[in-house]
């Protein structure tokens, strides 16, 4: 199947996306996929982000070869720095984009739903930089795991709502969040935090993370000379992947999205939508969805809250269906080791979901290295806020070892 | 088997808005869902609703919710809903589904409308399919003598008002921009809604969303063709589970009551 410009003007990717929602939220959806055209348009926004993103965020982010873990893999890996930018991750790109969107419409609330914090964050930030409130809905699971990051959202002038609701993660507090909006639709502007979501959502959040793939498209055309062979990036709701590959679509390089696999595919405890998902309507769109015989929702599980998702993008859903990406999986444990070895090898501490790309490429060095492979993984974020958790986990095995 | 178009005939007839209480299937438990609908039949309710719990009702308010995850905590399975829907439909006022998309695609969309035809379900309200998706539902729905119940919202432009003017069953007017629950007093916005629809499409107009006593059910039926009440009497269900259809019928008889006192049709 070929892989056509999409979405259409019906928000479709194939037979994925779409607008699922309530129809209170349907003019919504309109005047904003109609502001987001226009906004595409108006060199005054454009000069605005450009400059947002240059002076405020820190881009472009460095690209630059992996020396030690090529060398220990015997192939050449390329790091796209993400993980440098202000607020330690890709998120900012598109929170800054949106909120420049919520001002330009004159809409002065700001919602988010966040899993890890890093979204959360990084709309905290961009209200807090144009004297903003933002409203951030967390599931209280992930208000346990990731207390740095909510203390970070609170320092930034944000309300958190811990959501208790289902299973207390990021699906429930993206149920919240849309009951939020649906309740105070007129002046409030919903920033979605991934790939997914109702048309204009998929497509607004790929366009503004896409600068990830313009920079690194020529920064390794003019390192290299050339193309590499596979871009990896790891795959929650697909955002940071979707903005790397997106750059690269028309080019011979093998795109590869890495799911979390959690404890095992086979365990039931995993966040592999697009492995092991059915197709399914879940927060706006048709995509792959972790899911039983009832069309019920099956919680996800990963090591990390970012990845702690049942769904995927529409677009992911349509490139696996056309062949333009493959997506692979890694575990808790394989992601925990990638995390320490970056650490080790390249004085990086990496975020562990950016670690489930370094663990794919660790996974599959032997056929990397017969074919000569030149990877380029996107580190989307750092490592800060998982270091607390990896240290209690240590000292748990450690008990269990005694 | 009367139809949904009847109900809303009788009701005019007497001189009232048509009553259309909700339940969600599995609360308290599976076992009690045809002694419930039995209690609303009996208390004069003219249309019911039955949820179809469903794992995250972003449309829903907290108590939907609670009904839905204690339901499908409890095992309540889509097969069995339409199993005991289907020995009680032809003793029932016209039955509708309440469902969220999910589970019609991943059971397939022809061979729900063909199950929920066979169990005698007569339409379906699917709060997160806006219109401008529908259209693959509409077919199948149509296909099996089922109408897909078009919602309005207060945001709601003409060209949705003008778009649904074909449709089948009635309008499902939400009386507010937000979830469902109770709420303490009406929105004033609810008069202008009826007034936009009315001056739009034929069909008959049910309001509901936040619906709760008796006094609120007699304004909007002062309004409107029917009245939806949903999460009070879910709530009312709640309270004490062993004498849930005794407090439905009683709740309900109430409703009923309040409405036959309409006389002032506005
Ligand atoms: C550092 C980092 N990478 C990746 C993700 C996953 O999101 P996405 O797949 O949208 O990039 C998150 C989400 O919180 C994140 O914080």
């Amino acid at each position: 199947m070929a892989t056509m410009r999409v979405p259409n003007r019906l928000g479709r990717f194939g037979r994925f996306g779409g607008r699922y929602v309530p129809e209170t939220l349907i003019p919504a959806l309109d005047e904003l996929e109609k502001a987001y055209h226009d906004a595409r348009r108006d060199g005054e926004f454009r000069r605005q982000l450009r400059a947002l993103l240059k002076d405020y965020v820190g881009r472009p982010t460095p690209l630059r070869r992996a020396d030690r873990m090529s060398a220990e893999l015997g192939f050449e890996v390329y790091l796209k720095r993400e993980d440098l930018n202000h607020t330690g991750a890709h998120k900012i790109n598109n929170t800054l984009g949106q909120v420049l969107l919520a001002r330009r419409m004159g809409k002065r609330r700001i919602i988010a739903e966040t899993g890890a914090g890093q979204h959360g964050v990084a709309t905290a930030t961009a209200a807090a930089l144009f004297g903003l409130t933002a409203e951030i809905y967390m599931g209280a699971e992930d208000v346990r795991r990731q207390a740095l990051n909510v203390y970070r959202m609170r320092l930034l002038g944000a309300v958190v709502h811990p959501v208790e609701s289902g299973t207390r993660t990021l699906k429930d507090a993206t149920n919240e969040a849309i009951r939020d909006w649906v309740t105070h639709v007129r002046d409030t502007f919903y920033v979605i935090g991934s790939v997914v979501g109702p048309h204009p959502y998929p497509m607004m959040v790929r366009d503004f993370q896409s600068v990830i793939g313009r920079e690194a498209r020529r920064q390794v055309l003019s390192l290299l000379g050339g193309l590499p062979t596979h871009v990896v990036a790891c795959v929650g709701g697909g955002s940071n992947s979707m903005g790397i590959f997106y750059p690269f679509r028309k080019d011979p390089v093998q795109l590869i999205g890495v799911e979390a696999a959690g404890e095992g595919l086979n365990s039931g405890r995993h966040a592999a939508s697009i492995f092991m998902g059915e197709p399914g309507i879940l927060h706006g769109s048709l995509s792959y969805l972790l899911q039983d015989e009832d069309g019920q929702i099956w919680p996800a599980h990963s090591i990390s809250a970012g990845l702690d998702y049942p769904g995927v993008g529409p677009e992911h859903a349509y490139y696996h269906d056309t062949g333009r990406a493959q997506y692979g999986a890694a575990t808790d444990d394989k992601a925990l080791e990638a995390f320490r070895l970056l650490a080790q090898w390249e004085g990086i501490i990496p975020a562990l979901e950016s670690a489930h790309a370094l663990a794919w490429v660790i996974e599959e060095q032997e056929t990397l290295r017969r074919e000569g492979a030149r990877v380029l993984v996107n580190l989307s974020g750092r490592g800060d806020k998982d270091v607390e958790q990896v240290s209690r986990l240590e000292r748990r095995d450690a008990h269990a070892n005694d | 088997m009367r139809t949904i178009d009847q109900s809303f005939a009788q009701a005019r007839e007497e001189g009232r808005a048509a009553l259309i209480p909700y339940i969600t299937a599995g609360y308290p438990d599976l076992e009690k869902l045809a002694g419930l609908v039995g209690a609303l039949t009996r208390a004069g309710a003219d249309i019911i609703e039955i949820g179809i719990p469903f794992s995250d009702p972003l449309a829903d308010g907290p108590v939907l919710q609670k009904a839905a995850s204690q339901a499908l905590s409890q095992g309540t399975r889509l097969s069995s809903i339409f199993e005991v829907v289907r020995s009680i439909s032809r003793q029932a006022p016209p039955l509708v589904f309440l469902t969220y998309i999910n589970p019609v695609f991943r059971f397939g969309i022809e061979r729900f409308m063909a199950s929920a035809r066979e169990a005698g379900v007569q339409g379906l309200i699917i709060p997160d399919l806006p219109w401008t998706e529908g259209a693959s539902l509409r077919t199948a729905a149509r296909a099996q003598k089922l109408a897909l119940i078009p919602l309005v919202a207060p945001t709601s432009t003409p060209a949705h008002l003008h778009a649904i003017r074909n449709a089948k069953g009635f309008v499902y007017g939400v009386s507010v921009t937000g979830v469902t629950g109770a709420r303490e007093v009406l929105d004033a916005g609810v008069e202008r809604l009826v007034r936009r629809v009315k001056a739009a499409v034929s069909l008959p107009l049910a309001i509901g969303f936040g619906i709760a006593t008796p006094m609120q059910a007699q304004q909007v039926g002062r309004l409107a063709d029917g009245v939806i009440v949903g999460s009070a009497l879910v709530e009312e269900i709640g309270k004490e589970p062993r004498r849930a259809e005794e407090n439905a019928f009683k709740f309900v008889t109430e409703l009923r009551q309040a409405l036959r006192n309409n006389t002032a049709k506005a």
